[in-house]
């Protein structure tokens, strides 16, 4: 079983914001999968491989060319942000004045 | 017979052949959506006027002589995680619940360069986390052969809307069977596509090593015809591949089919054992070569997948932050927010649901310090034992027979309190994400008015001869 400080550590790196009752409920809910998951230890691993993906191919590469960007899109993601003061995304200060 | 019910193959020779223009058959089905969806709720955006305008463009087409690729003029409903430009793209979540898409997903572009008319976009379980659809955010689907029941999941709407005639064809995403076991519990056809075919540039990522786009079809010919027009290689998608196989034509008498012993487990429906086991036998009567196999870590499959997918799934929804765009507490009318933490807390407690937000602390506890090696790189070593198992099999058989779901589309509210319930539907299905091979559902029989689906898996990029099979089990199943 998980604790419920693991719980609220997990929540914290994940950034989620968790309420009281959340937390014993993904406590208990995490553990009964991750008791489920238990199974994968009796598997014989040594030696093998891990897979990634199912594709052998690795090091895709393109040119390293600036494309142009289309000015529509970018008014249009302009648009999207929650907060902005004119063409700048908007985010709650992260130093002390 | 009604315009609602013809498959691609047949909309487009009537189309083709005059009998009716591409604005009345795309009006036929929106005049369907708006008398069926109220019970069905396929749908979560409706797109009528993009429907009626590019339908105008390719009777226009017509009326010049133009010659008509195959998909021109037939209307389609696509999951509502891959994106069409200016439409709303919601992936069934809260977060993303006013999201205008900005550009079209690789496969939609392609499709309409080919013609193609959108009805709209469908259900799904939030960010395709879920087997039923009742993890939308919005609303449950409804199967369209039992309204008290699920469609299955996470293309729920797809495959209910294809199932109603509610569309003539539609796109779903599969990560452990979301395109298969819809396609199952609503009794049409579900292609899960080999890792690598179809571009996934423009779908909302869930687990990316893992994720395929893939067509939900009313007959395996239409399958083939929509897997054609999408996959390819993509330069919008590194991990998209052209690979060329040979295609030849299946003679049934040289055949070799393996029924793996595990996959008819202890829990499985008997009367979907009977059917699927009678689907097996008319195959074996053509003459086919029947052999059980064994791929003997199946039972370490879905330990696997509920490592990999949530360690995946909990990077990459890091990116829906309420600061780019989506759902931000930045936005409530009280200032709520004392610093950039809270913003990211409360933009994600309130955005994201239940089963997502499972997820993400799953995977990330997965990840972290001192545990990534005990569970995510142990998960990633199992699922190369669970690749070479397909690999070994396939050294002696051409392709792999099973049931689609141990289950048949169950009540809505049966499993949804129960994450780990909900997790046992997809025991059948997600090898084959983790292996990256191909798989086609399709309907062999019902029971009662429930449809129960057969599963043909596929050596990598052999779709084309799985639609093959999948067309001579077709014939011989009427």
């Amino acid at each position: 079983m998980i604790s419920k400080e693991e719980v609220k550590h997990i929540a914290k790196l994940a950034r989620l914001g968790l309420t009281e009752p959340e937390i014993e409920k993904f406590q208990r809910e995490l553990s009964s999968i991750l008791d489920y998951i238990e199974k994968l230890k009796e598997v014989d691993i040594k030696n093998v491989e891990p897979t990634s993906h199912t594709l052998k191919i690795e090091n895709v590469f393109r040119e390293d060319v600036a494309k142009k960007l289309d000015i529509e899109k970018v008014k249009k993601l302009i648009k999207a942000f929650p907060e902005r003061e004119n063409t700048f995304l908007k985010v709650k200060s992260i130093f002390r004045r | 017979m009604k315009l609602c019910e013809l498959t691609i193959k047949q909309a487009h020779l009537g189309l083709k052949n005059q009998e009716f223009s591409a604005k009345e058959l795309t009006k036929a089905f929106l005049d369907e959506i708006s008398l069926k969806d109220k019970k069905i709720s396929s749908f979560l955006t409706q797109t009528k006027d993009l429907a009626l305008s590019q339908a105008e463009k390719v009777d226009e087409l017509i009326s010049r002589g133009k010659e008509l690729p195959i998909l021109a003029g037939i209307p389609m409903a696509l999951k509502d995680n891959i994106l069409v430009k200016d439409v709303k793209c919601t992936a069934g979540s809260e977060i993303l619940e006013n999201y205008i898409a900005i550009y079209d997903a690789t496969v939609i572009k392609k499709l309409k360069e080919k013609g193609a008319v959108i009805l709209g976009k469908t259900n799904m379980d939030e960010f395709a986390m879920g087997s039923s659809t009742e993890n939308s955010a919005f609303f449950p689907t409804k199967n369209p052969h039992d309204l008290t029941r699920v469609p299955g999941g996470s293309s729920g709407g797809s495959a209910a809307a294809v199932a109603a005639n509610l569309c003539c064809y539609a796109l779903g995403s599969e990560t452990g069977g979301s395109v298969r076991q819809p396609a199952s519990f609503c009794g049409v056809v579900g292609l899960k596509t080999t890792y690598g075919a179809v571009s996934r540039y423009g779908l909302i990522a869930m687990a990316s090593s893992l994720d395929q786009i893939g067509p939900i079809t009313k007959t395996v010919e239409d399958a083939k015809i929509v897997f054609d027009a999408i996959s390819g290689k993509d330069p919008l998608d590194s991990t998209s591949i052209e690979k060329q196989v040979p295609t030849f034509n299946l003679q049934p008498s040289a055949l070799r089919i393996g029924v793996p012993k595990e996959y008819f487990i202890e829990g499985i429906d008997p009367e979907i054992e009977k059917l699927v086991k009678e689907a097996i036998k008319k195959i074996e009567d053509l003459g086919v070569k029947i052999f059980e196999v064994s791929l003997p870590h199946t039972k370490y499959a879905l330990s696997t997948y509920y490592m990999v997918m949530p360690s995946e799934v909990s990077a990459n929804l890091a990116r829906f932050d309420g600061i780019k765009y989506g759902y931000s507490i930045t936005k409530s009318k009280e200032p709520r927010a004392k610093n950039l933490l809270d913003v990211y807390l409360k933009s994600r407690e309130e955005g994201f649901g239940n089963e997502v937000r499972r997820r993400i602390m799953l995977g990330t506890y997965a990840l972290s310090a001192g545990y990534y090696e005990a569970y995510y790189l142990r998960a990633q070593k199992v699922r190369t034992l669970i690749k070479e198992d397909f690999d070994k099999a396939f050294e002696k058989v051409d392709f792999l027979l099973t049931p689609v779901s141990p289950v048949l589309p169950f009540k809505i509210g049966e499993r949804i309190e129960d994450p780990l319930s909900m997790y046992l539907a997809d025991i059948l299905t997600v090898s084959v994400n983790l292996a990256g091979l191909p798989a086609l559902a399709i309907p062999c029989g019902k029971v009662g008015k429930l449809p129960v689906g057969l599963q043909i898996i596929g050596k990598p990029f052999y779709e084309d001869s799985l639609f093959q099979l999948g067309q001579i089990f077709e014939e011989i199943n009427e």
